[in-house]
């Protein structure tokens, strides 16, 4: 029986000089997905058509879509690639259909699918993203939190800074100061916490000027795309409260 | 905490510490750092956000006591003492212990959404190896809840400027600055041998920096991908602790690797399937039946099999791991049980849990993280199914050998600079990088605290070490570190030259070969001839490594990931044979380490001397330590501090809490035992 094969066409480069297309052909395993395709395919660097080339620069860490770096453009949508099955009720490729694999377009290249997201983390020291404590010595417990409350922080926090949502955002791009649905997003969380409000008029300063919350476009795709199934819209809409809020009465709680 | 000293050199230049990792253990030493005033410089292989801590599921030990159990830290000390098989030096643990309330409390404060009672107070799970409620935890990630509490405290670092002692701020200087996609290359030692600094590769541009240091700490976790697929995250190769272990810092306790028992079997990962799983209720099984053909589902409970309730039924489903490893191995390789004919696993069923919506909503509540894990990559619904699970490699109880510094307590002197010090002097190793708090076998949950509390050891040991040395990096002549980065440069450049058909052999099949080799003979069970022959291939695969062809030719200047790999492959065949000869000598029945002929359970043990004789405390109650040569490991031994709890024999057939309880403090009994295990091997 002939082995079940998939290929893979892979956008490639080094920074910003040109980009070519290489497509590879991957013996299919049992619960194959895209990251254990790139691993193959450096134990054997060679295309489709028989010519060796270098193997495929990607970022990868965790495998199981909790450290956020193996995000790339699959199929034109952006997604974790280790958690992208090829086949199974979730494959993409259930019958060897090739698949395409590109690096997010919006941050700078550094090779192949590798791409420096330093813009996300330097959005999250805008936001002024944590919660301000007095020190790491012992003072006693912390607030107490409602269960309700936990949830709702606990589901924001789950953000991994991978990228989907801003790649998939047509405000997020290198013409644009727009900060990204995420951090936004990170804004509600903070300003919910107990000991985490009491900043909370300079977290919304951060959003109300120029690549804050008025630049989103809400075309709605962010939320679509999160793989942690954030809901970053919602999160919109609560900080578009609270900054008109402050718009219109912060003077008064100065 | 320690005093304030010099924040700038004698030349003006602002004295800075290095962090190498930033994962939770890296975090936690940096936020000490800060705080003392001292600016540190991370160096990090990935953005510090994606380090292997996120990966933790389950949650943090702390014995708060919130349940009204009775717990208390003393009890947490014993009982981690006892699950690591008596092989950890205890006032290290003592401390650890007696610190945890107080960490939950700080990460609570730094917003971690830790699982709340419905009183709003801190909600807690149970784990391996103990009966009572210590676990707090934030779903089923609560590694990256943690780690991103750190993140953020740190990440407010780099945005302070650095002040000198008179409160003056220095310009331009951050408290913190983030070296990312950074892999460290090499350590800068002075003339007496003391590190100075470090070498490390900008791996976008594949440029080798100098970074100098007063202190240096690795915190760059452990080696799991020496066994390929695991549990750990593609970066875990153990790289930087291979570079120190070449520079001559002892690295302990190498054998002992957890292999955990329940995970996914997949081709590029075994992914965790977290103990709280088996926490919140999750019972393990097989079908009674060896040839069963049905769904998990359909299969009667009457015909199931619950094979850790039936042999332990005080801890059941939660007795340590390494014992629930052996005992699933025992069951589906020696016994024919299985999931399915042909399907090496067993079940982890959640299913009895999920049975109307809202028991389903609570527990997507606990453990929604890692249920959602199973179902992504395994592509079955665990609220209705049970899932399949096999063991895989977890953690490495060993790392680099770090000294400690006990108080009138017999606790850890916090801010002395022994603590958490390698052998070289100014290099310091924290989290799952040292062997300090586990011993032979870790208990879950008591990674995520050990990592944190080993940062709050180690950054005040820095500060001390940093005031206590004779002049600062920062002063010395730049011969050492021009030297250091052209040798680097050189080493690195020396790579690329690898092509052409003298280069035969491609590095990253090299580490297939080394991982299928040492799954398969250093895992669960350990026979001594197949170790024999796993230091050979380990040998052979050193030969073949020098014959490896870079793959890659792109120049530096450029990312070039192939040609690093050449350096972490070398670091992981350094890091193998010391884990496959610490092994091989030791010959005895301890936590992870398990070899069938000591088992007086197991046949093999008829036909040998010493068959059945399990712990072999008179011979092997010691630390492995292991110092790098160029023909190879050499091995010493150094005995275990016991002076807080005496060792007895590791039983989880009964309820074991009273006794736990009743033997602290037995000094006089404590100190005769401590005598045994200064004999000579």
């Amino acid at each position: 029986m002939a082995e079940k094969t998939v290929t893979l066409r892979i956008k490639r480069g080094v920074a910003d000089e040109a980009s070519t297309w290489e497509e590879f052909s991957v013996a299919l395993q049992p619960n194959a997905n895209v990251i254990s395709c790139l691993m193959d395919i450096r134990k054997n660097p060679v295309t489709k058509d028989g010519k060796t080339t270098t193997p495929v620069a990607w970022d990868a860490a965790c495998l199981e879509e909790v450290c956020g770096s193996c995000t790339v453009v699959i199929n034109g949508r952006a997604r974790q690639a280790c958690s992208t099955m090829i086949a199974g009720p979730h494959g993409i490729a259930p019958n060897g259909e090739t698949i395409t694999v590109e690096p997010m377009s919006k941050f700078p290249r550094v090779r192949d699918l590798v791409v420096d997201r330093s813009r996300m983390f330097d959005a999250l020291k805008r936001i002024r993203g944590w919660v301000q404590i007095d020190g790491s010595h012992e003072l006693g417990a912390g607030p107490r939190v409602s269960a309700s409350d936990q949830e709702i922080m606990y589901t924001l926090s789950r953000c991994m800074t991978c990228g989907c949502c801003v790649e998939s955002c047509p405000n997020y791009n290198d013409h644009s100061p727009f900060i990204g649905p995420f951090a936004i997003s990170l804004v509600r969380m903070y300003n919910m916490h107990p000991s985490g409000k009491m900043q909370a008029g300079e977290r919304l300063d951060s959003i109300m000027s120029d690549g804050g919350i008025a630049d989103c476009g809400k075309a709605q795709n962010c939320v679509k795309v999160c793989p942690k199934e954030i809901p970053l819209i919602e999160s919109i809409a609560v900080m578009g409260r609270e900054t008109l809020k402050r718009a219109l009465f912060g003077w008064l709680l100065k | 905490m320690a005093a304030k000293v010099s924040v700038k050199s004698k030349n003006g230049s602002v004295r800075r510490a290095i962090v190498v990792g930033g994962g939770l253990g890296g975090l936690m030493t940096v936020i000490k750092l800060c705080e003392a005033g001292i600016p540190v410089d991370i160096i990090s292989l990935v953005p510090v956000k994606r380090s292997h801590s996120v990966c933790a599921q389950g949650g943090i030990n702390a014995s708060v006591n919130l349940k009204g159990e009775g717990d208390s830290p003393a009890i947490h000390m014993e009982e981690t003492i006892l699950g690591g098989d008596f092989l950890a030096n205890q006032p290290p643990v003592k401390g650890m212990a007696e610190a945890a309330p107080g960490i939950v409390y700080m990460l609570d404060r730094m917003g971690v959404p830790f699982n709340r009672t419905p009183e709003g107070n801190l909600d807690f799970r149970r784990f391996g190896g103990t009966l009572f409620h210590r676990t707090a935890f934030s779903g089923a990630t609560t590694g990256q809840q943690l780690m991103y509490a750190l993140d953020e405290q740190v990440r407010r670092y780099e945005t302070l400027d650095v002040q000198d002692e008179r409160g003056v701020t220095i310009p331009g200087e951050k408290m913190v600055r983030k070296f990312e996609f950074f892999d460290l290359a090499d350590l800068i030692m002075d003339d007496n041998g003391v590190v100075r600094g470090v070498i490390a590769q900008d791996l976008k541009t594949s440029k080798m920096h100098v970074f100098r240091g007063d202190a240096v700490c690795l915190a760059t976790g452990g080696a799991g991908m020496v066994f390929g697929r695991s549990t750990n995250s593609v970066i875990n190769t153990g790289s930087a602790s291979a570079v120190a272990y070449r520079r001559g810092a002892m690295f302990a306790n190498a054998e002992f690797i957890q292999v955990h028992p329940t995970a996914i079997p997949g081709p590029d990962k075994l992914r965790l399937i977290s103990e709280s799983v088996r926490g919140e209720g999750g019972r393990v099984w097989v079908p009674r039946d060896r040839k069963d053909k049905r769904a998990g589902r359909d299969i009667p409970e009457k015909e199931r099999y619950y094979f850790l309730e039936e042999r332990y039924p005080a801890y059941k489903n939660l007795v340590p791991r390494d014992i629930a490893s052996r005992e699933i191995f025992r069951t589906v390789v020696h016994e024919g049980y299985q999931c399915l004919p042909g399907v090496r696993s067993v079940y982890l069923d959640v299913s009895h849990l999920a049975s109307t919506e809202s028991s389903k909503h609570a527990l997507k509540n606990k453990l929604g993280g890692v249920l959602e894990i199973y179902e992504k990559f395994a592509g079955e619904d665990p609220y209705t199914n049970p899932m399949q699970i096999f063991p895989a490699v977890h953690y490495s109880m060993g790392g680099l050998w770090v000294d400690f510094e006990t108080d009138s307590h017999n606790s850890l002197k916090i801010g002395a600079s022994r603590n958490a010090s390698t052998n070289l002097p100014g290099l310091f190793a924290t989290g799952e990088a040292d062997y300090q708090y586990h011993g032979a076998n870790r208990l879950g949950a008591n990674s995520l605290l050990s990592c944190i509390y080993g940062g709050m050891v180690t950054g005040p040991s820095m500060a001390t070490w940093r005031e206590e040395t004779n002049g600062s990096a920062f002063d010395l002549s730049s011969d050492l570190f021009d030297k250091a980065e052209k040798r680097a440069t050189e080493e690195y450049t020396a790579l690329l030259a690898r092509t052409g058909s003298e280069y035969s052999e491609n590095a990253f099949k090299i580490h297939d070969e080394l991982a299928e080799d040492m799954l398969l003979k250093c895992t669960v069970e350990r026979k001594n001839d197949e170790l024999t022959g796993l230091v050979q291939k380990i040998d052979e695969l050193k030969v073949r490594l020098k014959k490896a062809a870079v793959l890659d030719t792109t120049p530096t200047g450029k990312m070039n990931q192939p040609a690093v790999f050449l350096r972490h492959m070398r670091g992981m065949l350094d890091l193998a044979e010391v884990i496959a000869k610490g092994a091989l000598a030791r010959d005895e029945n301890r936590g992870a380490h398990y070899k069938p002929v000591f088992d007086s359970d197991r046949d093999e043990a008829k036909d040998h001397p010493e068959g059945g004789k399990g712990r072999d405390d008179k011979n092997w109650l010691k630390t492995t330590r292991a110092t790098f040569t160029e023909d190879g490991a050499k091995f010493d031994y150094e005995p275990v501090d016991i002076s807080l709890v005496v060792p007895r024999a590791r039983v989880y057939k009964q309820k074991s809490m009273a006794a736990a309880v009743g033997s602290i403090g037995a000094t006089t009994e404590t100190t005769e035992k401590k005598d045994d295990a200064h004999a000579p091997a």
